[in-house]
């Protein structure tokens, strides 16, 4: 099929993908802005940088948040892959209904009600607001996205493959571990990826869940937001874009590489 | 042998059920809790509310529930018209995704395959790097004497500073900004998979290109349109952190108010009220947003 690009398509690709880069691209310039004053140029500098690194409150703070990123991200991908597996190859279990609405709800679910109503969950068992609320309450929302991934890609594989290592007598559990799970990998990768950048990003579950003591990076950052802009909030904006932009990149590349070395 | 046959029943078993418990522990019972305390009275304590259940007195539990603050809602016109602004932006909101959104999608329909993988690559990109940032973006954008009021000033297009931030202009930018690659994927997909010969068809028999794109592209296109539109309108309704950031004190939404009641107010039981309305409001979209998915994933092979 040959397919023309029009001059209004050429036009709509360039004006679309600035509106979608600019923004973000003027943030990392501007983190090496010279000038307090966030909005005039004032020379290259990396002094915000050496600042942010001096701030103990945010470094802790993003400490904090890389810590329930990762175990909450790891609970959830065990989760979630359980629970896409379930959908996928339990057929009609019972209850399969409800399950399927609690998978998908927390994702379209406002986060304002989700992270309210597990706050008044965990007041009611008495459990202290801090680090381990804040994590089991990413973990339950990221596992539904990671149930999602895994499923979607649990759903296109070849199916035949699963029954062959069967037919010559590999029990369940051995079939998944040597052809399911291998086969799947990359959509658990995925799916981890997906959870903890969820997990980093989040403002509004973690600040009704936060307690003393339990600060995450993106209530530390929120709460000076509002105060005015701070070039030490630019400087750890661009450093967090950099992690993210190098683990797409990675990821991308892992990707290729693990279909190249498949189709061989 | 029967032994093996029992552990491997129990090992498969647990499969649905760990998973199960736990959304039902950490989903299904806060969202329970949440309606029990939209019906309690508020009071000066900590937790503040009541009553706190108890099994010995179930009586007093249930006579303790009442309707008193949804009437509390209904007395008060700021919830109305809170509820009537969130749908009214979302609405707004999700309309300018669509115009901003479809040429992007159609751009990257009809560019060469061998870069489609990568303009997708480039549309999810910004959906990785943190949502609170890209919003704070903007703030530096908008503001008065901020990047934008500079660069226009420089080409001489305005001599008076642009006062954006803070209005309700601000939050449109602010949520067709964050939403904008759940727009045009769904758009893409559905645009990428149509058949070009139709619309040579309808030029060969023809018919202009403006009425072969409502007559032919705008109809085939329409499943990635709506799922693209709940996408962005379900959670636009519901938005805290783009009003609260880029709008202005004026600008009402509905989980701005549930942030207040929440916080400054510490009126437990009115914000649960006010979660239990904003859900409501969201019901439908969101069982649309279900059926349509559920026939799509059916569709395919």
């Amino acid at each position: 099929m040959n397919r023309r690009l029009s001059l209004f398509n050429v036009t709509s690709l360039v004006v679309g993908f600035a509106f979608l880069y600019l923004p973000i691209l003027l943030l990392v310039v501007y983190s090496f802005n010279a000038s307090r004053l966030v909005t005039v140029w004032g020379g290259f500098s990396t002094q915000w940088y050496g600042a942010l690194f001096r701030n103990q409150a945010l470094m802790e703070a993003a400490w904090v948040t890389l810590r329930i990123a990762l175990l909450s991200a790891t609970l959830a991908t065990v989760l979630g892959t359980l629970a896409a597996l379930a959908l996928t190859r339990y057929g009609r279990f019972p209850g399969r209904t409800l399950f399927t609405g609690m998978v998908y709800a927390p994702m379209v679910m406002p986060e304002v009600i989700t992270g309210l109503s597990l706050l008044l969950f965990f007041v009611a068992i008495d459990l202290d607001r801090g680090f381990w609320t804040i994590t089991l309450a990413h973990t339950t929302l990221t596992m539904c996205f990671v149930t999602v991934v895994v499923q979607s890609r649990l759903m296109t594989f070849d199916r035949s493959l699963e029954e062959a290592a069967m037919d010559l007598g590999a029990p369940p559990l051995r079939t998944f571990f040597s052809v399911t799970l291998p086969l799947i990998a990359p959509s658990i990768v995925a799916g981890f990826l997906l959870a903890f950048t969820l997990s980093m990003d989040d403002l509004v579950i973690a600040s009704f869940n936060a307690g003393p003591g339990a600060t995450t990076l993106p209530i530390k950052i929120y709460s000076q937001v509002r105060l005015g802009l701070s070039p030490e909030v630019n400087a750890a904006s661009a450093i967090l874009i950099g992690i993210v932009t190098l683990g797409v990149i990675s990821a991308t590349l892992l990707s290729k590489h693990s279909v190249l070395r498949s189709r061989r | 042998m029967m032994e093996r046959t029992l552990t491997r029943r129990l090992t498969a078993g647990l499969v649905p059920t760990v998973p199960y418990l736990w959304l039902g522990v950490l989903f299904l019972v806060p969202f329970l809790i949440v309606l029990k305390i939209s019906l309690s009275d508020p009071a000066v304590a900590q937790p503040p509310y009541k009553p706190v259940f108890e099994w010995s007195d179930i009586a007093g539990f249930f006579s303790g529930l009442d309707l008193e603050n949804f009437e509390l809602l209904t007395q008060d016109d700021l919830y109305f018209r809170a509820t009537l602004s969130s749908v009214r932006i979302a609405a707004i909101s999700t309309l300018l995704l669509l115009l901003v959104g479809f040429p992007i999608a159609y751009g990257m329909a009809r560019a060469p395959e061998r870069s489609r993988s990568l303009l997708v690559a480039l549309v999810i990109l910004p959906f990785w790097t943190s949502f609170l940032i890209r919003i704070y973006a903007w703030v530096a954008i908008l503001k008065p004497e901020g990047l934008l009021t500079q660069a226009l000033m420089e080409l001489g297009l305005i001599s008076e500073p642009l006062d954006i931030l803070n209005t309700e202009t601000a939050v449109y930018i602010g949520i067709v900004y964050a939403y904008l690659p759940f727009m045009v994927l769904p758009l893409y997909a559905t645009l990428e998979k149509m058949d070009d010969t139709l619309l040579e068809a309808a030029l060969d028999l023809g018919s202009t290109p403006w009425r072969s794109f409502w007559t032919i592209t705008v109809p085939l296109a329409m499943p990635g349109i709506i799922a693209g539109s709940l996408l962005g309108f379900i959670p636009a309704v519901g938005e805290f952190v783009i009003p609260d950031l880029l709008g202005g004190s004026e600008t009402l939404m509905i989980g701005r108010q549930l942030w207040s009641e929440f916080f400054s107010n510490r009126d437990w039981p009115l914000a649960s009220a006010v979660a239990i309305l904003l859900l409501i409001v969201l019901v439908m979209p969101i069982v649309i947003y279900r059926d349509v998915e559920a026939r799509r994933l059916e569709a395919r092979p």
